[in-house]
């Protein structure tokens, strides 16, 4: 113990003046590569997986790639507020099945509600079950792993209990088009992803909330004490969060023609896995929202490149697994903090 | 530990000993940039050993490389005569140097005892822990000391500075001969200190070397034999304390003579008269302090002085609305005012630099632009949207105005020096424009320089009508700074004083 203590005081060579300079140029490198050094990675994976098959570099293909990545990348950006906030929502994958239900049982029958009723009603339920996420986490002080641990139990059960356990098909052709639709030949899933994308790049990068989420997630105590409303940013990341679940369940039920109360299971975590790819720090305050798209991208495409090769989606789970241990090992920031 | 005989002269020529430890031309780099260029320290058993120098000085890179935490570059390091080139803390551990900092981690779910033998746990049967024989062991321990604390307390119920007595007695248990102490007072009182201090004292009778940091000059006078001053990554001078005096060694440590230290009070017109920017009347909270009544005019500072646990910095919480169930009545300017929350305080005009900066005052990896912006967003946007340059403009000018050495505001705070943290902390206030400062222990951890233009900042603006509470631990610094002095005890402000009639000696007393 006497050993340990505060290496981080002893290692971290004071800045004087020039040494200082250089420590942040170091620094300043270092962020570099770790910023783009996850979309190095990425197209070095493309090349790698082109050379391998021809049939990977089609356009058809590419297409795939993005609409199977789409669900996901969503998920996982509403996923990197929360972990930015220095939290986690582990029940994103069961808000997703209960706005699915909810809006499929809206967008089914002999006349069915118009889709943007079904839309509202997705997206409306699971802002709700972010919000009862963020007020019981920031006002009742539940640690978020518990709280949102009860919202995966607690949605789940409600998805079950809505729908009586069975799926809701014939769903309306208007409803559908969110998940089969396209434009200009681009699926509109992929079209969602990439608004979803800029919606929050600009919120993270160029608004006042962006900054507060940064600042309660790296330090909660300091932000309070410098008079920002922390419990409001809290409640109102873990409701984005919510509703972007919500809107990957609408997208999932348009694509599957049907509501279905067993879906999204453990989508929470592929999506946590893909902000951890991207280089979020899990102890929050640290990351872009760039990284998480491509720790998405990533996931997707090793995903079909390994369908693509042949290989059984049983190892594809454990290729995954690896990564994921692999990018955090090599986040020099991760080391600089040690 | 057992007892070391000075050596008589000529009995033992071979060892270069008679020193416990000797560092030569010690230099490290990272990346290429020196950071320790000449570490030079030569460690006499039964001494303590003061090594000063400013934030940068090489000073954390040099005892990182006596721990073991980092290799050296080159340069010789001799325990007991012997060259040693630790790989890892353990290491260092085990020839017997142990390190005590102001970062404490101990395990504070378990107990004292517990804790001064982790790892190391007497045993029944081979796997139970042989508790009676190990609060034995505790107790004896720190019986030997004289260190009144229970083996079989908590830890987590111990204060800061009964903490870090028991990691003075863990050192023991190794037996330590060298002791490193990184600024071992920062964060506890006077009595505490004392009580530290006649530890210390304790472990250079029984032969120790004791290396002490700290940016105390009194501390230092009190306590050391010898001293070494690094700047800039080398060693400067060495010798023995009772050869040099205050201003001689903080000029060694910082370059240059030390201008006017404290606050020329009479340079700042207090007009009583005047309406108070603040008053308290029967301000209370809880079991944390009691009954304050206060009064603050425009260009005054109060000091508070109390011990740690004393109610004083809960009295700051409270004022800025981080305290709740708080009784009593709190004017601003005349008008009485409610203040529930930090943004309550700041619509007040006040701001808060607590006393820990890197748990509350700063988010570690955000940037100093972010850092310093974080309280004045809601004037630099627009429609929730930041505007950039106007930020850019608000930090380039707290930056210039408190000569923060950064090589961008894009840099994050976490790799600055603690003067500089301090600066940007304050430059994130004064961009609040308040008129009442809460200052909490301002110049802890932070160099000689740095301080100084902490100090000048003060009387700034003071004299531009703005008023200061600041809390101080450090004597000198509450009563060369403060208009009056209060002094709080067990949660009770017991004295309130007119600036000149309160002596060191009175004050330590009142508060103990």
């Amino acid at each position: 113990m006497i050993t340990n203590t505060s290496n981080a005081a002893l290692t971290a060579p004071s800045a004087g003046s020039e040494s200082g300079q250089s420590l942040s140029r170091r620094q300043a490198t270092m962020t570099y590569v770790h910023q783009y050094g996850i979309i190095v990675a990425f197209f070095l994976l493309c090349v790698g997986l082109s050379l391998s098959s021809e049939y990977f570099l089609t356009p058809k293909n590419i297409i795939n790639v993005l609409r199977q990545t789409s669900i996901n990348g969503i998920l996982a950006i509403g996923m990197t507020l929360v972990i930015l906030a220095r939290g986690i929502d582990l029940s994103v994958g069961s808000v997703l099945a209960l706005s699915g239900i909810v809006a499929a049982s809206l967008a089914t029958g002999e006349t069915p509600q118009p889709a943007y009723v079904a839309i509202a009603a997705g997206l409306g339920v699971g802002l709700a079950c972010g919000l009862v996420n963020g007020l019981v986490i920031s006002r009742l002080s539940v640690p978020p792993f518990v709280a949102t641990l009860g919202m995966l139990s607690v949605a789940r059960g409600l998805t079950y209990i809505y729908s009586e356990g069975m799926p809701i098909p014939d769903l309306s052709q208007s409803f559908l088009w969110l998940g089969q639709g396209r434009i200009w030949q681009i699926p509109v899933p992929v079209i969602f992803l990439a608004a979803t994308f800029i919606i929050f790049w600009v919120v993270l990068n160029k608004t006042v909330f962006g900054r507060y989420i940064y600042a309660v997630g790296g330090n909660e105590r300091s932000a309070r004490t410098a008079g920002i409303g922390t419990k409001k940013v809290l409640v109102a990341v873990y409701g984005l969060a919510g509703m972007l679940a919500g809107l990957g369940g609408l997208i999932l039920t348009a694509r599957t023609t049907a509501g279905l109360p067993q879906a999204g299971q453990s989508y929470e975590l592929d999506a946590i896995a893909a902000v951890v790819i991207g280089g979020t720090s899990l102890n929050g305050g640290v990351g872009t929202i760039r990284g998480t798209l491509f720790g998405a991208l990533i996931i997707g495409v090793i995903n079909n490149g390994l369908d693509l090769l042949g290989v059984s989606s049983f190892y594809q789970q454990v290729v995954k697994g690896c990564i994921i241990v692999c990018a955090v090992l090599l986040d020099p920031a991760r080391r600089s903090r040690d | 530990m057992k007892q070391e005989p000075k050596p008589a002269p000529g009995l033992d020529p071979d060892r270069v000993a008679s020193l416990l430890l000797d560092a030569e031309g010690v230099t490290k780099a990272f990346n290429g940039v020196p950071a320790l260029r000449h570490g030079v320290l030569r460690l006499r058993p039964g001494s303590v050993h003061a090594l000063c120098g400013g934030n940068g000085a090489g000073k954390s890179t040099f005892l990182s490389i006596l721990m073991g935490i980092l290799q050296r570059d080159d340069g010789d390091i001799r325990v007991d005569g012997r060259e040693v080139h630790f790989k890892n803390p353990r290491q260092a551990l085990e020839a017997g140097i142990s390190i005590i900092t102001q970062e404490l981690s101990p395990v504070k779910g378990m107990t004292v005892a517990e804790n001064l033998y982790l790892g190391r746990e007497p045993r029944a049967l081979g796997c139970f822990v042989n508790h009676r024989r190990l609060n034995a062991m505790a107790a004896e321990l720190l019986d030997r000391l004289g260190f009144r604390i229970q083996p079989t307390s908590l830890m987590s119920s111990l204060s800061l500075a009964e903490m870090q007595l028991v990691e003075i007695a863990k050192a023991l248990t190794h037996d330590s001969r060298i002791l490193i102490m990184d600024e071992p007072t920062s964060a506890i009182g006077q009595h505490e200190t004392e009580l530290l201090f006649k530890a210390v004292r304790q472990l250079r009778s029984i032969g120790a070397g004791i290396i002490y940091v700290t940016h105390r000059m009194t501390e230092i006078f009190e306590l050391a034999d010898d001293y070494t001053v690094f700047r800039d990554g080398a060693f400067v001078v060495s010798g023995a304390i009772r050869e040099i005096d205050r201003r001689h060694l903080i000029r060694q440590i910082i370059g240059r003579d030390a201008a006017s230290q404290f606050r020329t009070v009479a340079s700042v017109k207090v007009n009583r008269k005047e309406r108070p920017l603040l008053e308290t009347r029967g301000y209370a909270c809880g079991p944390k302090f009691g009954e304050v009544n206060l009064t603050l005019h425009p260009g005054e500072v109060v000091g508070i002085y109390g011990l740690l646990g004393s109610g004083r910095s809960e009295f700051l919480q409270a004022l800025f609305g981080l305290e709740t169930g708080v009784k009593g009545e709190l004017r601003v300017n005349g008008e009485r005012v409610r203040v529930r929350s930090p943004k309550d305080a700041m619509r007040q005009g006040m701001a808060l630099v607590t006393e820990d900066r890197k748990a509350s005052g700063l988010v570690l990896p955000l940037s100093v632009t972010e850092n310093i912006a974080m309280s004045s967003l809601d004037r630099w946007s627009t429609a929730g949207f930041v505007r950039t340059r106007q930020e850019g403009q608000g930090v380039q000018e707290m930056v210039d105005k408190f000569k923060i050495r950064t090589a961008s505001v894009q840099m994050p705070v976490q790799y600055m020096s603690g003067g500089n943290q301090q600066k940007v902390v304050l430059g994130r206030w004064l961009q609040t424009r308040p008129r009442l400062l809460l200052l909490d222990e301002p110049t802890r951890g932070i160099d000689e320089g740095a301080k100084q233009e902490i100090y000048r900042f003060m009387t700034e603006f003071t004299s531009a009508g703005g008023a200061i509470i600041m809390v101080s631990s450090e004597v000198d610094e509450v009563l060369g700074m403060s208009d009056r002095v209060l002094v709080f005890r067990r949660g009770f402000p017991c004295r309130e004083s007119r600036e000149g009639s309160l002596t060191r000696e009175e004050l330590v007393h009142l508060a103990a």
